[in-house]
């Protein structure tokens, strides 16, 4: 079950002679900065990471600071392992950019946790309300929104803004948390999950200019096409939908706050059209799309609204004002891109001194929302775990408390991805009794207040 | 513990203090002198004892820091001086920030460990290992000033394999300063820790593996305290424990019937100023 290579001989290691019990503050400070200059790919007198995050996009650079943190880690060595360049912002563009992410209030409290949410707040966000969630074949509508809260149901922020403020939370770290930048991986080595004492027992990873690394823990936060868990020969569910999702910046014609983000989920071929149409037929289509009757047919237009009669009769001061769908003025500009759907969850969240999180672990089809937050959800998981390891002294590679936080992440995450995917297959089809059915699931949906209030809950960890 | 073990002298070395009657048993010591390998496999034969440091570990650090203030964040021992008797337990109190140094007579066990060890540059610098016993250790002590060398002396699952608890007892207070803690986890001896720990344990699910204990080498914590009040020590507390073979792990419980752990402090006052020492003595439960 474990693919995992032999892992070289240590000739250093045998031989060395035993220290006194002297302990020499000293020699742990030189160690510090020494460990920041290459090496020659001598094995023996390492540095040995503590934590190495491989990936640094928004939720593996949370993780590091998260980690970073933590004070049960103050005295940890955490390198972060990015392939790209760091990302900076002197000031935030006038354009918006098409990545965008809804951030669920547990997310913004991580983010807030690790002092990167004021910089976000700062920068750019977009607090939201509420969330309505349109049929192409039906007037069915399901609204979400907290109309007798205070708080706001989530933010909207563009992904950039969410890298570039825990970017500099990280530079305020820089005593325990490394960052490589344009560090790309081009192998790693697994150790013997059981000490057969003559090998190294650390995960090695290979850089591309020649360096090795040593760490006590791998995190795995390398995206959906994940190379640690591809190395791991890990078993991945997966399917891609054959769906692209086309992204765009609207402007609407709404008066005040009149810019919007765009994430249009359908088949490959239209999508690959809409990508080619011009600005203003593009404009067209999305409000077409929004407002078009076409798709409606007359059976389903009938039962759904009698449906919603009923209901009414049974419960008649339930459900939302409608929101009208938006109309388009224009989009901004260059700001069409597309990129294809799939969804993937890998079977095992941790092997012997390794863990995934985020889009590594699990990958799921953005109509929800939810990506980013379940990430988020991984990054507070593993830093509680993490932390209590330390504060009893155990080895933080050790398989046991990894297997706490793949149970606890699994319970949580795959309820969520099956919905969605659920979900995104019941908005997939225009055969009549499926849209029937989603039809009178949404409107009884919308009208019952605590189905609602459940999904929101569970939607805002 | 590198091994179940007990001190061994070899017959032509003659130490320096009035030895008193060994507290050897060599057969004991040639069993565990196969098993030093196996030791280091979490989840092999040894697997409970290494569950046991999840009960372990939590109790020397609390008791410790009930003392000396954590000064370190993320080093809560940094500063203390530990003794692990029996080796076995020092990597996760090495990680925590204490010095820790490990004996064995084994010396099997002690190359395994410092093997293990040396892959590690954090345990590398706080964690070494001594092939020797602990009376050689206090003998060397004697007589100058630097006998009193501890904070802490942890005797995990090592008193109910010795012949002679006396000699042990007063080692201990040897080699500790004043005010020091001893940390001791054992089994105590009664029907019930017959059935479950011989016949249960190592006959029927060879949890533990056949022949590790002996009966009558187990001992009650009452008489245990008594044993060590008449060595200079004062008992702060007694806990019991128990294991679940069916998870695997061990938990505090309110029966000290089977296993239990016990802190005990050497009188006299240590560094840390007498004001710190915990007001409260936690109920001493003898069932």
């Amino acid at each position: 079950m474990h693919k995992i290579t032999k892992a070289p001989l240590p000739l250093c290691g045998l031989a060395r002679c035993f220290l006194t019990e002297k302990h020499l503050p000293s020699v742990n400070v030189v160690r510090k900065r020494q460990f920041c200059s290459g090496n020659e790919g001598d094995l023996g007198k390492n540095e040995v990471y503590d934590v190495i995050i491989s990936g640094g996009g928004m939720v593996g650079s949370t993780m590091a600071c998260s980690l970073g943190m933590d004070p049960n880690l103050a005295d940890k060595k955490i390198l972060l392992l990015e392939a790209g360049n760091k990302k900076v912002m002197d000031k935030v563009p006038d354009t918006y950019s098409t990545r965008v992410s809804s951030i669920s209030p547990g997310s913004a409290t991580l983010l807030s946790g690790i002092g990167a949410w004021e910089h976000i707040r700062e920068m750019r966000c977009k607090p939201y309300k509420r969330m309505q969630v349109w049929d192409a074949c039906s007037d069915a509508l399901i609204t979400f929104d907290k109309e007798d809260l205070e708080n706001e149901m989530a933010y909207i922020v563009e992904n950039d803004i969410v890298v570039v403020s825990i970017t500099r939370q990280l530079d305020t770290l820089s005593d325990n948390v490394q960052v490589k930048y344009r560090s790309k991986v081009v192998k790693y080595t697994w150790p013997m999950p059981h000490h057969a004492a003559e090998s190294v027992p650390w995960v090695q990873v290979t850089l591309a200019n020649g360096e090795t690394l040593q760490t006590k823990l791998l995190i795995g936060a390398d995206g959906p096409n994940s190379m640690v868990r591809q190395e791991l020969g890990i078993p991945t569910v997966k399917w891609n939908y054959d769906q692209s999702a086309v992204v765009a910046v609207l402007h609407l014609s709404e008066l005040s706050d009149t810019h919007s983000s765009l994430v249009w989920s359908t088949s490959h071929r239209l999508a690959e059209e809409l990508l080619e149409l011009d600005e203003e037929s593009f404009v067209d289509a999305i409000n077409s799309a929004f407002w078009s009757s076409e798709n409606h047919s007359e059976l389903i237009e009938t039962a759904g609204s009698l449906f919603r009669g009923a209901l009414s009769a049974i419960m008649p001061s339930a459900g939302t004002p409608r929101q009208l769908p938006p109309s388009v003025a224009g989009i901004g500009p260059k700001s069409r891109v597309m990129f294809p759907l799939g969804m993937g969850h890998a079977s095992e969240y941790v092997r012997h001194r390794v863990v995934l999180i985020g889009d590594a672990a699990h990958r799921v089809h953005p109509l929800a929302g939810q990506g980013a937050n379940l990430g988020f959800g991984d990054v507070a998981g593993l830093t509680q775990l993490l932390s209590q390891a330390a504060f009893n002294g155990k080895d933080l590679g050790a398989i046991q408390h990894l297997l706490e936080y793949e149970t606890e992440r699994q319970r949580h995450n795959l309820p969520m991805m099956t919905a969605i995917d659920l979900m995104k297959r019941l908005y997939s089809t225009d055969v009549a009794p499926a849209v029937l059915l989603r039809t009178f699931g949404l409107q009884a949906t919308n009208m019952l207040p605590t189905l609602k209030e459940q999904i929101m809950a569970f939607a805002s960890k | 513990i590198c091994s179940h073990f007990s001190f061994l002298r070899p017959p032509r070395i003659t130490l320096t203090r009035s030895a008193s009657q060994s507290t050897v048993d060599s057969s004991e010591v040639r069993r565990f002198r196969l098993l030093a390998s196996k030791w280091w496999d979490e989840e092999g034969e040894f697997a409970a004892l290494h569950a046991m440091n999840d009960l372990r570990v939590p109790f020397v650090r609390d008791n410790l820091l009930t003392v000396h203030r954590a000064r370190h964040p993320g080093k809560p021992l940094a500063g203390l001086r530990v003794l692990d008797v029996g080796c076995g337990g020092g990597p996760p109190l090495g990680r925590l920030g204490a010095n820790v140094l490990g004996i064995d007579p084994v010396e099997e066990s002690i190359r395994i460990a410092q093997l293990h060890s040396s892959h590690d540059p954090d345990l590398r610098d706080r964690v070494s290992y001594r092939a020797c016993t602990l009376e050689e250790l206090s003998g060397e002590g004697e007589g100058e000033r630097g006998a009193a060398q501890f904070d802490a002396v942890v005797a995990s699952e090592v008193v109910e394999h010795l012949a002679d608890l006396e000699t042990f007892a007063l080692c201990c207070s040897h080699v500790l300063k004043p005010g020091g803690s001893l940390f001791i986890t054992t089994i105590n001896k009664t029907k019930l820790s017959y059935a479950l720990a011989i016949v249960v344990a190592e006959q029927l699910l060879r949890i533990v593996p056949r022949g590790t204990h002996d009966w009558e080498k187990f001992i009650s914590p009452e008489e245990l305290e008594r044993l060590l009040g008449s060595n200079g020590f004062t008992v702060q507390s007694v806990q019991g424990m128990m294991y679940s073979p069916l998870s695997g792990a061990w938990s505090w419980t309110d029966g000290t019937a089977i296993n239990y752990a016990l802190h005990a402090v050497k009188e006299g006052h240590g560094v840390e100023d007498s004001s710190s020492y915990p007001e409260e003595h936690t109920e001493t439960t003898h069932s």
